[in-house]
């Protein structure tokens, strides 16, 4: 069953592992940020990434000599609709201190809302997502061929994640959103307005997620209504690895994610039929044994 | 400055505040005392629009303050210091400072203040750059008033500020109290379970009794009241 990969292979598999790494840790952050603020898993959040990959079909495909400012158009309005899906499933029930159960069932509600309308408005045909010659043709470096993405992608997620890191250390903006996150009614107390606060990082998190979608796109061109349901419970699972709330353990998580599942894939090819299960079985181990995640806090509920 | 009258707050069936009224008059302290759920702490959260009264009426200045939000609330330049402090643990010292001007305009003055709180609280500038979580709870609750007093605010309002805190401490949280309120001509409207210490610097008391005002009249009327004595001062006349 075992396969030892050559050296370029293995080397080849390392820079695939990175992309996909870093294609989950992209849509992550969204997780753990909403998650950090609200205390609440956004299940909607993997909705609005397939949203975006249609959004950019529709943008991008007819004509797609414009492609890169098509993109910064699909992640602007990414950003938008998840501050949309915030005001419509979320903010009512806050504003009437819904317990946190109601919360999450309107999550998963506005997640098979989004996959049904997305079903009513593009069917359920799947469409081919524009591809960008530029980004997706093949270089060799050395006995290596790799998809330019592969160096593209951990590049765009690198800088992405330095900058967000930056808006929430150096910022006013990110001093207010870590302050909602920690103690929402000491912020309010300060002046901090909780509902802008809290629309600015569902917007963050969804513009992140957006270049996620556009880039996972470029790689896996098939859009579907439940295209994001399967990256997006993996992305998931890499927010909870690296301890939910904590941006860079998004990012670790979901570069572990993506190294397992391509590196099993490399080592034992009979079984990539079933690599997804790869993902929650790293879950379940890397859980017993690091209930808060890799580098996450224990969050002591306020009584 | 700030009037309140006949405020009736309650948390589902049970009612907190009963019909209270009080005034709070510029540029005096004035504290409020009495036991564990009084409707002490509710009457500040209820100033302050953390909760909703269900009638009654707060006017600060003539602006009726239960249908603004905390944000306009503490625009408007009334700040509270809450109880148990609550500063941002994960913050630095100086993080928090900044946080409590976060409404602020004026960044010049910023230096001018921080140097105020330094010069009040000389321990927060040694540890300007450390997370206020490491701090003890005397040094913690210095993060919370030095951060109230950055947004500059015109009422202050403290919850007992002096709980758990070692009594060295408090004689400093005190002086300080008397200090803004001299030299800054602040507003200070306080909660304190040591009633003693608090009327004493107080030019105006109330006394507070499961969600009434039992009593009321200037710091030196309340300390001389058999009634108070016996009841919040634990001393008895013979």
């Amino acid at each position: 069953m075992l396969v030892i990969p050559t050296m370029a292979e293995l080397l080849q598999q390392v820079c695939n592992g990175l992309l996909l790494g870093s294609l989950f840790a992209l849509v992550a952050v969204g997780y753990t940020m909403v998650y950090g603020i609200l205390r609440l898993i956004n299940f909607a959040h993997c909705d609005i990434f397939m949203m975006a990959m249609y959004i950019a079909f529709f943008i991008v495909a007819p004509d797609s000599r414009w492609w890169f400012i098509g993109f910064i158009i699909v992640i602007a309005i990414t950003a938008i609709l998840g501050m949309g899906v915030e005001k419509i499933a979320y903010t009512p029930l806050r504003k009437q201190n819904a317990p946190k159960i109601s919360m999450l069932i309107s999550a998963i509600g506005m997640s098979y809302l989004l996959e049904n309308l997305a079903t009513v408005l593009f069917t359920g045909k799947p469409k081919t997502f524009p591809q960008i010659e530029l980004l997706v043709g093949m270089i060799e470096i050395g006995p290596i061929r790799l998809q330019r993405l592969a160096l593209v992608v951990p590049i765009v997620t690198f800088l992405l994640m330095v900058i967000l890191l930056t808006l929430i250390n150096k910022t006013k903006a990110g001093m207010a959103m870590r302050a909602v996150s920690k103690d929402l009614e000491t912020a309010k107390l300060m002046g901090i307005n909780v509902n802008s606060t809290i629309s600015f990082t569902f917007a963050v998190g969804s513009a992140i997620a957006g270049v996620g979608a556009i880039l996972w796109g470029l790689k896996y061109p098939q859009i579907s209504p439940l295209v994001g349901v399967m990256p997006g419970l993996k992305c998931f699972v890499a927010a909870v690895i690296g301890g939910i709330g904590n941006i860079k353990g998004a990012v670790l998580g979901g570069l572990i994610l993506g190294f397992v599942e391509i590196m099993a894939v490399a080592f034992f090819p009979s079984i990539s039929a079933y690599k997804d299960i790869f993902s929650f079985a790293i879950l379940i181990i890397i859980l017993l044994f690091r209930p808060n995640g890799i580098i996450g806090e224990k969050i002591a509920e306020k009584v | 400055m700030l009037e309140i009258n006949n405020l009736v707050v309650k948390y589902g069936g049970i009612t907190a505040l009963d019909n209270i009224s009080m005034n709070v008059e510029e540029g005096k302290i004035i504290s409020l005392v009495g036991a564990n759920g009084a409707g002490k702490s509710t009457t500040l959260r209820a100033i302050t629009k953390l909760v909703t009264p269900v009638s009654g009426s707060i006017k600060y200045n003539g602006v009726e303050l239960t249908n603004l939000s905390t944000q306009d609330i503490v625009k408007m330049g009334i700040t509270l210091v809450p109880e148990g402090r609550h500063v941002f643990a994960e913050m630095t010292v100086e993080e928090n400072l900044m946080i409590g001007a976060y409404l602020r305009k004026d960044k010049e003055n910023f230096k001018k203040d921080i140097d105020f709180i330094h010069e009040m609280f000389p321990r927060l500038k040694e540890r300007s750059k450390q997370l206020s979580g490491t701090l003890s709870g005397g040094e913690q609750q210095m993060v919370a008033v030095g951060r109230a007093l950055m947004s500059n605010p015109k009422v202050l309002m403290m919850d007992e500020p002096s709980l758990g805190l070692a009594p060295l401490v408090i004689k400093d949280i005190f002086r300080i109290i008397e200090k803004v309120n001299q030299e800054k001509n602040m507003t200070v409207l306080l909660i304190e379970q040591n009633a003693n210490a608090a009327l004493k610097i107080s030019h105006y008391g109330y006394v507070m009794e499961t969600g009434r005002i039992g009593l009321e009249g200037t710091g030196t009327e309340l300390l001389a009241n058999k009634q108070v004595k016996e009841l919040y001062l634990g001393k008895s006349e013979n």
